[in-house]
């Protein structure tokens, strides 16, 4: 089995899998059960001046009858005393020595940061987490978010913490702002060990259609919270990728974002986190998700051949390019396997309303572009008449086929096939080498 | 106009226990949300009426209730009836994709029920018409028979703004929507209220009027812009064998509308086995209503095979896992009554000529039933079998302005062949006339306006 003990810039675990901050991880006993249900790691609550939080506080976006694709939350930081959480603290590090327990922080002060960062690692914490990234409540107190979004704050407060601090500091971000590049390189300036994010993105989730009063309902009103969940992945894997990508940017990433599986988390692994942070799928389902967070990890490690999770960190990162260096003659069209076809014309309609009009069906009046192909280089200014294709007496009816001269390779039919293998894309041959658009410029092609 | 159609609770057929029961919201969401939402989908093709299933199917997924039950009923009116009682399993879940891919078909006869189901109860809760009927286009039409091919003519003129009057013999409307449908599959209690509900659109019933010397089919043609003939079959053929008149020895339909709809109609402590004569349908229905109410040996005796029987196999296989038994290749003789006063069925087999006697304390013939439409429409145009020849897509029959659906023209089919006829015959008669119809489905699959 894989080696998957992890090394976060002086923070060790047994495994990468930690628990975000959040509710998992809101006081000791619940992260003492979590540790015995084998997570590596977590980031506890974020400690502060402690709040007084409000009721109703999450909402959901539910899709195709699956609960909680996103998430949003209008929670604020700890709202227990300081005291019961650094003895907890205390109590989960006594008992859990070799799990990993990094302690979420955030204050306004000097002083105060000061304070807060002595009392946390007096109770035993292996790291500190700031949060300058929470988008809801705290952010128009001057903390959070709103930390996260000036770089100069940002890294003015790193560099105080690491006045401080005796433990390694990961600063997370928070992914509402420009580009997130900014924050991240001003983290490295102040100094920190590591970076985690995404932590949510400023949203309003929905509104309930019966009273109009957007979601969730305090008392008839509502405000803006942060989402998470699966939903919001390919935004922490951009962010991620994008940090991964920076030279600079030379401290190790901690992954958050819609992770639920062990393919998302081997995902952000891949595209260069180093250790992986878990809350909303947990809150959905429980600490036990890490079972098989753990299992397939390590089943997936063993397949590939690689003896540690170090190994995959960041392999897939590196096949990330700007888009004007992607070879411009590379092309795929699809195959559609007439045995395995189930005739739900689903690709046909996708490519003729959404796509480029190149999948044909011979059930029916077929609505396709029927004339010479010219990728829409001609204008084409009223419907044409369909075609009623006729028969190819070798497959069924109700297999459509595809013009390839016209298909532009852009993967939507393969998308939507609800038929495991029926449409596969497959690679044209051709003998023009490659040419990147950035390639086309400096010859002057453009 | 007239009064709500009810009936007494009393009925053998209200201990049957419902095979497919209403789904839950929750259950209708997730079978929703199975389905593929295939374009040009062959369910749709598969429908008799051609309902847009994969769009009313969507509409249940989105919260649309009263969408996705007007999507249906725009095309099928009787939605409510052949949600139950259609054979899916033959018709559009027999054709879903999901057969293909090894999963289980869309369960699309309950998620109509469902639909349905919840919009005439929001109907009734908000008191809004689903359907805003036309206004009067001065036009007026006699059906004759309330049964489901011209409730569906009916309900669709009325909702066109056509002045619509049925005519039917019996006391109650519905036809074999009340009288002839398994109970585990639709109770008669059900149709009648789907009747009911129709009625508000503007049906005007007259129940208890036959055809015949007071009132001729002339005499409607006169003084009606067109006629629908929707009169079904008349009673249970029987053989022609010796003995076919003994007591104990029934018409299935008539059984059957005895258990569905005759107060304190009951089985004898002592009916202990039944035998059925005839291999379709109307066969296995009975076969299963007195398996099920308890009749311990119920076997059905056909003349050919199991692979030629016009049963449906999901049916006979239904049947079989209540106990019933299939005799092929058994020709009926004669009936005589035993010494112990119980029958005796003689048969012959069909290719041995073995001769074999079935011991039955109940003979049912499910052999067909009697066309009469000849009978009541002088110079009509009737084929070989005594079904009414009407043009294919119009349903006009050889007599002009009368039109004609349902078992009269097919010899027995499904009610949502019947619905398909009585709709497409009220189309044609409003675009007849020069009108267009804004309440009914064009044809199979077109939803395109309203």
């Amino acid at each position: 089995m894989a080696d998957l003990a992890t090394n976060f810039n002086g923070i060790q675990s047994p495994n990468p899998f930690w628990l975000a901050s959040g509710p998992p991880t809101n006081c000791g006993e619940q992260v003492m059960r979590a540790f015995d249900a084998g997570w590596g790691g977590a980031v506890w609550k974020t400690l502060g001046v402690p709040v007084v939080n409000v009721s109703s506080r999450l909402a959901a976006v539910d899709y195709s009858g699956n609960k909680m694709s996103g998430l949003n939350n209008i929670e604020l930081i700890t709202d227990r005393p300081l005291e019961a959480n650094f003895k907890e603290i205390y109590a989960v590090k006594k008992r859990y020595p070799n799990h990993a327990v990094i302690v979420s922080l955030m204050m306004e002060s000097k002083a105060e940061w000061k304070e807060i960062i002595q009392r946390a690692e007096d109770a035993g914490a292996d790291g500190l987490e700031l949060n300058f990234g929470c988008p809801h409540g705290m952010c128009e107190r001057g903390m959070g978010s709103s930390v996260g979004q000036e770089p100069k704050v940002l890294e003015l407060i790193t560099s105080w913490v690491m006045e401080y601090a005796t433990t390694p500091v990961l600063v997370k971000l928070t992914p509402n702002t420009g580009d997130i590049l900014v924050p991240g390189l001003a983290a490295v300036e102040g100094g920190a060990d590591g970076i985690s994010l995404i932590n949510t993105i400023k949203s309003v989730i929905g509104v309930d259609l019966n009273t109009l009063v957007p979601l969730p309902n305090v008392g008839g009103q509502s405000t803006n919270g942060g989402y998470c969940g699966p939903a919001v992945k390919p935004i922490a894997l951009y962010m991620l990728s994008a940090l991964a990508r920076e030279p600079k940017i030379n401290i190790p990433i901690s992954g958050i974002g819609g992770i639920a599986t062990w393919q998302d988390a081997a995902e952000f692994l891949a595209l260069g986190a180093t250790s992986i942070q878990v809350c909303t799928a947990v809150m959905h389902y429980g600490y036990r998700i890490v079972e098989d967070l753990i299992d397939g990890l390590s089943n997936y490690l063993d397949d590939q051949g690689m003896k540690s999770v170090t190994e995959l960190i960041g392999r897939a990162a590196r096949n990330i390019k700007d888009w004007g260096d992607l070879d411009l003659n590379y092309g795929v069209v699809p195959k559609i396997d007439a045995e395995t076809c189930i005739g739900c014309q689903l690709c046909y309609i996708a490519c003729l309303d959404g796509g480029h009009q190149c999948i044909h069906t011979r059930q029916n009046p077929c609505q396709a572009f029927h004339g010479e192909s010219d990728h829409g280089a001609n204008p084409r200014l009223e419907p044409a008449p369909p075609v009623m294709h006729k028969p190819d007496g070798k497959v069924h009816e109700n297999v459509p086929f595809i013009d390839e001269n016209e298909c532009v390779g852009c993967n939507l039919c393969s998308l939507v096939c609800p038929v495991p293998g029926c449409i596969t894309m497959v690679e044209i041959p051709h003998t023009r080498g490659k040419e990147s658009w950035n390639e086309r410029v400096a010859k002057g092609l453009g | 106009m007239n009064r709500d159609y009810s009936l007494n609770d009393n009925r053998l057929e209200t201990r049957l226990e419902d095979a497919k029961p209403l789904y839950s919201e929750s259950e209708a969401k997730i079978e929703a949300n199975r389905c593929l939402y295939c374009f040009d989908a062959p369910c749709i093709k598969a429908c008799p009426t051609g309902i847009d299933i994969p769009a009313f199917i969507r509409k249940i997924a989105s919260g649309n209730i009263r969408g996705s039950a007007k999507t249906i009923f725009r095309s099928n009116i009787l939605g409510a009836s052949t949600a139950r009682v259609c054979p899916v399993e033959e018709l559009c879940s027999g054709a879903c994709v999901y057969n293909d891919l090894d999963h289980k078909p869309i369960q699309i006869g309950r998620l109509q029920r469902f639909a349905v189901h919840q919009a005439l109860a929001l109907e009734r809760e908000h008191g809004r018409p689903l359907f805003t009927v036309a206004p009067p286009v001065h036009k007026k039409v006699a059906l004759i028979g309330a049964g489901p091919a011209s409730l569906s003519c009916g309900a669709y003129l009325a909702l066109e703004g056509v002045a619509t009057i049925l005519y039917e013999k019996s006391d109650l409307p519905g036809g074999l929507n009340v009288t002839g449908i398994a109970p585990y599959k639709f109770m008669a209690e059900d149709a009648l209220n789907e009747v009911n509900w129709l009625k508000k659109y503007g049906l005007d019933i007259r129940t208890g009027v036959e055809i015949g010397d007071e009132l001729t089919v002339s005499d409607l043609l006169k003084e009606n812009d067109a006629v629908f003939l929707g009169i079904g079959l008349g009673q249970d053929t029987f053989p022609g064998i010796p003995g076919e008149d003994l007591e104990h020895v029934f018409g299935a339909t008539a059984l059957i509308r005895r258990i569905k709809e005759d107060p304190g109609f009951e089985l004898p402590d002592d009916l202990h086995k039944v035998v059925i004569v005839g291999g379709g349908n109307t066969a296995i229905d009975i076969a299963r209503e007195l398996a099920l109410l308890g009749v311990p040996e119920v076997d059905i005796v056909y003349r050919r095979t199991e692979a030629v029987m016009p049963g449906y196999r999901h049916e006979l296989n239904h049947a079989r896992e209540e106990g019933v038994r299939l005799l092929e290749k058994q020709t009926p003789v004669r009936i005589e009554k035993a010494a112990d006063g119980t029958l005796d069925l003689f048969t012959e087999h069909t290719d041995t000529k073995e001769s074999t006697v079935h011991h039955a304390d109940w003979i049912v013939m499910a052999i067909g039933q009697k066309k009469f439409a000849a009978d009541i429409v002088p110079g009509l145009d009737v084929d070989e079998k005594g079904r009414v020849v009407v043009d294919e897509t119009t349903r006009r029959t050889s007599v002009p302005n009368l039109y004609a659906g349902g078992d009269c023209i097919n010899g027995g089919k499904e009610v949502v062949n019947a619905v398909a006829d009585g709709r497409e015959a009220a189309y044609a008669m409003i675009k007849s006339w020069g009108l267009q119809p804004v309440n009914t489905a064009e044809k199979p699959g077109s939803n395109s306006h309203g």
